[in-house]
C-alpha cells in the first residue's frame, strides 16, 4: 500500500515537472526544511527560507481579516517567472513556472 | 493703593532653622466692590460672542534630517532543523528527508496539493490571465487626451548633493552615452579667486539610482570645469580644468587621470568647455577657454595640441586681441564647421578645414550683451542655432548675420546654460540665477515659457537633456544636481511638428531677410543723400558722413523738439492761467 503511496507521489511530482514552463519545484514542511526540490542546494534553501515566512504571512493576514477564512493558495507573479505555494497544515508545494508569453 | 504686609524678627532670631507648622488663613486686605467705580460701566445686553464648534488643531512643521539608506545583503544560511540533526552533515539530512518522505500524512498532503496545483499551471499556459486588452485603444485614447489637456509639468526625481562640506558650483553635467544611468559631474568654483582653500577638487559621477553616495569620484589636479563623455567609449571621460589644462580619465582604472596635457602648452585660463569629435579612432577632441584659444587634441598624446587656433577677428593670431570663448559647438553631421560663443556677445563661426589660420574665421553672428553661456544647434534641423546668454535666448539661422530670427522676452534674472530637446525640434530649455527651469515651445507660445519650474532657491548653472528626452539634469551653484522627469507632453512629437518647426523658422528667417534689405537700402539711400548734401554745401569734408556729424546732428535736433516742447508747455500754461482768471471773473 505504502508503495503504491510513494508510486504515486513520485508521479505526480513527475507530472507536474513535465508541464510547460516549470522551472523547478520544492517541497517544504512547516517549518521551513526543504524536504525535495528540483534545484540547486543553495536556491532551494533561499527559496524555502524566504517564502516560508511569506506564507505565514500571508496566511495569518488573511485570517486576520476573517478568522474564518483560510489562505487556500498563493501566486507571486513577477516580470521573469510565476511563483506558486499550495500551502497545507504540515508542508507547503512551490512550483516556480514561466508563463507561456 | 499699595498692600503691604510687614513681619518682624528679632535679629538674635536669625538664621535659626525654620519650623513649618499649619495655621488658619488670616484676611489681611480686603478690597470691597467700589460703587462709585460701578456706575461708570454699563452692562452689555445682548453681548455678541463668536462660537465655533471645530476642533481645535494646532498646525506644526517638521524637518527630519535626509534619510541616508545603504543597500545590504543577508547571507541565509539553513535553519529548522531538528535538534538531532545537523544541517552540515549529508547523511543526516538525507535521512531526516527520507524519513519525511515516507510518512503517511506527508504523501497524502503531496497527491492534494498536486491536484490543485496542476490545476494552476495548467491555467498558465492555457491563458495569459495578466494580460491587457484592449492595450491600443488605451494608448489612443491616451494620446487624444494628452494633446488636448495635458498640463506640461516636471517632476523632480532625484537630487544629488555634493557631499563635502566646501559647497561648489556643479558647473557641467554629461550624461552616459548608452544606457543613461550614469551622470557625470563637475564640480569648481567659478567666482574669481573666491575658492576656500579647503575646497576638495573631486568630480564625481552619480549613478541616477543612488542619490546618497557617487559612484565614482574623479580626482584631478584642479577643479574641473567642464566634463564630457566620449561618445564611442563610454568609460572615457575628458575634463577641462580651472587650471587650463585637459585630463582624461578611465573609469576602469579609477579616479586619477589617465593623463592630462602638459602645462605650458594648454590654455592660460580656465577651459570652459571640451567636445569629443567624429574621428576614426574616437580620441579627438577640442577645448576652448577665456584665454582666446581653440586648441585640438588627440588624447593619446596630451603632451600638445595637434592644432591650434587663436579667435582674433582681425585674423591676425594677436593672442592679446583674441575674443575669448566660454562656449563651443560641434554637430557630428557637419565635421568641418564649428562654432565658438564669446564673451563679448559674439558667436565665432569657424571653418576647420581652411588652409591658413586667418580663413578659419568665417563669419561673427552678433547681437548679445553678455558672454554666451550656450551654444547648441537644433538637432533635427542643422542650420538654426540656439544661443543662450545675458537675459535671453535667441535661436539664429546660418544664413542671417545681423540678427537672430527668434528671441525670447528680457528675463529678470541672468539666463546660465540651455540646450535643445533631443526629441522634439521646436522645445528647448534654459535655466536661469533665480532657480527656474524654463522648458519653451516656439511653436505653442513665443513670449512666454510653455513650462517654468522652481527648481531651488540658488542659481542653476548648468542643465543637460538625456538623449531620450524625457530626463533633465541641471546643476546649482551649492552643487546640488537635480533630476527631473518632464510630462510626455513635452518629449513626444507632436503630428507635423518637423514640418511646423521648419515652416516657423523659415517664416521668421524671411522677416529678418526682408528687414536686413530694407536696412541696407535706407542706409544707401542716407549715405546717397547725405553725399550730395555735402558736396553741395562744402568741399572741405571727405564727403563721408562721420559719426561725430551724426551724433552732433541728433543732438540738434533733440534739442529743437525739446525747446518747441517747452515753448508749448508755456503757451498751455498760459492759456489756463488766462482761463482761470476769467472763470473767476464770471464767478
Amino acid at each position: 500500500m505504502q508503495s503504491d503511496l510513494i508510486a504515486e507521489v513520485e508521479e505526480t511530482l513527475k507530472r507536474i515537472q513535465s508541464q510547460k514552463g516549470v522551472q523547478g519545484i520544492i517541497i517544504i514542511n512547516a517549518e521551513g526544511i526543504p524536504i525535495k526540490s528540483t534545484l540547486d542546494n543553495s536556491s532551494t534553501v533561499q527559496y524555502a527560507g524566504l517564502l516560508h515566512q511569506l506564507v505565514m504571512k500571508t496566511r495569518s493576514t488573511v485570517r486576520d481579516l476573517d478568522p474564518q477564512n483560510d489562505l487556500t493558495f498563493l501566486r507571486v507573479r513577477s516580470k521573469k517567472n510565476e511563483i506558486m505555494i499550495a500551502p497545507d497544515k504540515d508542508y507547503f508545494l512551490i512550483v516556480i513556472q514561466n508563463p507561456s508569453d | 493703593m499699595e498692600i503691604v504686609y510687614v513681619y518682624v524678627k528679632k535679629r538674635s532670631e536669625f538664621g535659626r532653622p525654620c519650623y513649618f507648622s499649619d495655621r488658619p488663613a488670616e484676611l489681611h486686605a480686603d478690597l470691597l466692590p467700589d460703587a462709585a467705580l460701578a456706575a461708570t460701566f454699563l452692562a452689555r445686553d445682548p453681548c455678541d460672542v463668536g462660537a465655533q464648534c471645530a476642533p481645535d488643531v494646532s498646525e506644526h512643521e517638521v524637518n527630519t534630517e535626509r534619510f541616508e539608506s545603504e543597500s545590504r545583503g543577508i547571507n541565509h544560511v539553513e535553519g529548522g532543523w531538528p535538534k538531532d540533526v545537523n544541517p552540515q552533515e549529508m547523511e543526516q539530512t538525507i535521512r531526516f528527508r527520507k524519513k519525511v518522505e515516507k510518512d503517511e500524512n506527508y504523501m497524502n498532503t503531496i497527491m492534494q496539493l498536486g491536484t490543485l496545483m496542476e490545476h494552476s499551471i495548467k491555467q498558465n499556459n492555457a491563458i495569459d490571465i495578466y494580460q491587457e486588452y484592449f492595450e491600443e485603444e488605451d494608448e489612443e485614447d491616451e494620446e487624444e487626451v494628452t494633446d488636448a489637456k495635458e498640463q506640461p509639468a516636471a517632476k523632480t526625481i532625484n537630487v544629488f548633493r555634493d557631499p563635502n562640506e566646501v559647497k561648489r558650483t556643479a558647473s557641467s553635467l554629461s550624461w552616459h552615452p548608452d544606457g543613461n544611468h550614469k551622470l557625470a559631474v563637475a564640480y569648481s568654483c567659478l567666482e574669481f579667486q573666491r575658492a576656500p582653500k579647503d575646497m576638495s577638487f573631486d568630480s564625481y559621477i552619480w549613478d541616477i539610482e543612488n542619490p546618497n553616495r557617487p559612484e565614482l569620484t574623479l580626482k584631478p589636479v584642479s577643479p574641473l570645469v567642464s566634463l564630457e563623455y566620449n561618445p564611442k567609449d563610454s568609460h572615457i571621460l575628458l575634463g577641462g580644468s580651472y587650471n587650463g589644462q585637459i585630463a582624461y580619465w578611465d573609469t576602469r582604472k579609477g579616479g586619477q587621470p589617465v593623463e592630462m596635457s602638459a602645462i605650458e602648452h594648454s590654455h592660460r585660463d580656465p577651459v570652459y568647455k571640451v567636445i569629443w569629435l567624429q574621428s576614426k579612432t574616437g580620441t579627438d577632441a577640442f577645448s576652448t577657454s577665456t584665454d582666446g584659444q581653440v586648441l585640438w587634441w588627440d588624447i593619446r598624446k596630451m603632451s600638445e595640441p595637434t592644432e591650434r587656433l587663436v579667435l582674433d577677428l582681425s585674423r591676425k593670431e594677436n593672442l592679446e586681441n583674441a575674443l575669448t570663448a566660454v562656449s563651443l559647438e560641434f554637430e557630428p553631421t557637419m565635421p568641418t564647421k564649428f562654432m565658438v560663443g564669446t564673451e563679448q556677445g559674439l558667436v565665432v563661426s569657424c571653418n576647420r578645414k581652411a588652409k591658413t589660420p586667418a580663413e578659419k574665421i568665417v563669419c561673427t553672428y552678433s547681437g548679445h550683451h553678455g558672454p554666451i553661456y550656450a551654444l547648441q544647434r537644433n538637432p533635427f534641423f542643422p542650420k538654426y542655432f540656439l544661443t543662450v546668454a545675458d537675459w535671453t535666448a535667441r535661436i539664429w539661422s546660418e544664413d542671417i548675420k545681423e540678427s537672430s530670427i527668434m528671441w525670447t522676452k528680457y528675463h529678470m534674472a541672468y539666463l546660465m546654460d540651455g540646450c535643445w530637446s533631443p526629441v522634439r525640434p521646436s522645445v528647448f530649455f534654459t535655466v536661469k540665477m533665480d532657480g527656474t527651469l524654463d522648458a519653451w515651445d516656439f511653436l505653442f507660445k513665443r513670449n512666454d515659457p510653455t513650462l517654468s519650474v522652481k527648481v531651488c532657491d540658488e542659481a542653476l548653472c548648468s542643465l543637460r537633456v538625456q538623449d531620450n528626452g524625457r530626463l533633465l539634469a541641471c546643476g546649482s551653484q551649492l552643487g546640488t544636481a537635480t533630476l527631473l522627469e518632464i510630462s510626455p507632453g513635452l518629449c513626444t512629437m507632436q503630428r507635423n511638428e518637423k514640418t511646423l518647426a521648419t515652416a516657423m523658422a523659415e517664416r521668421e528667417a524671411k522677416r529678418e531677410k526682408i528687414l536686413e534689405a530694407r536696412q541696407r537700402e535706407m542706409r544707401l539711400k542716407e549715405r546717397s543723400r547725405s553725399e550730395q548734401s555735402k558736396e553741395d554745401e562744402s568741399r572741405e569734408l571727405d564727403g563721408e558722413v562721420t559719426t561725430e556729424d551724426l551724433v552732433a546732428r541728433a543732438e540738434k535736433d533733440f534739442f529743437q523738439i525739446v525747446e518747441a516742447e517747452l515753448k508749448k508747455m508755456e503757451k498751455d500754461k498760459e492759456d489756463e492761467k488766462e482761463k482761470e482768471v476769467c472763470e473767476e471773473k464770471e464767478c
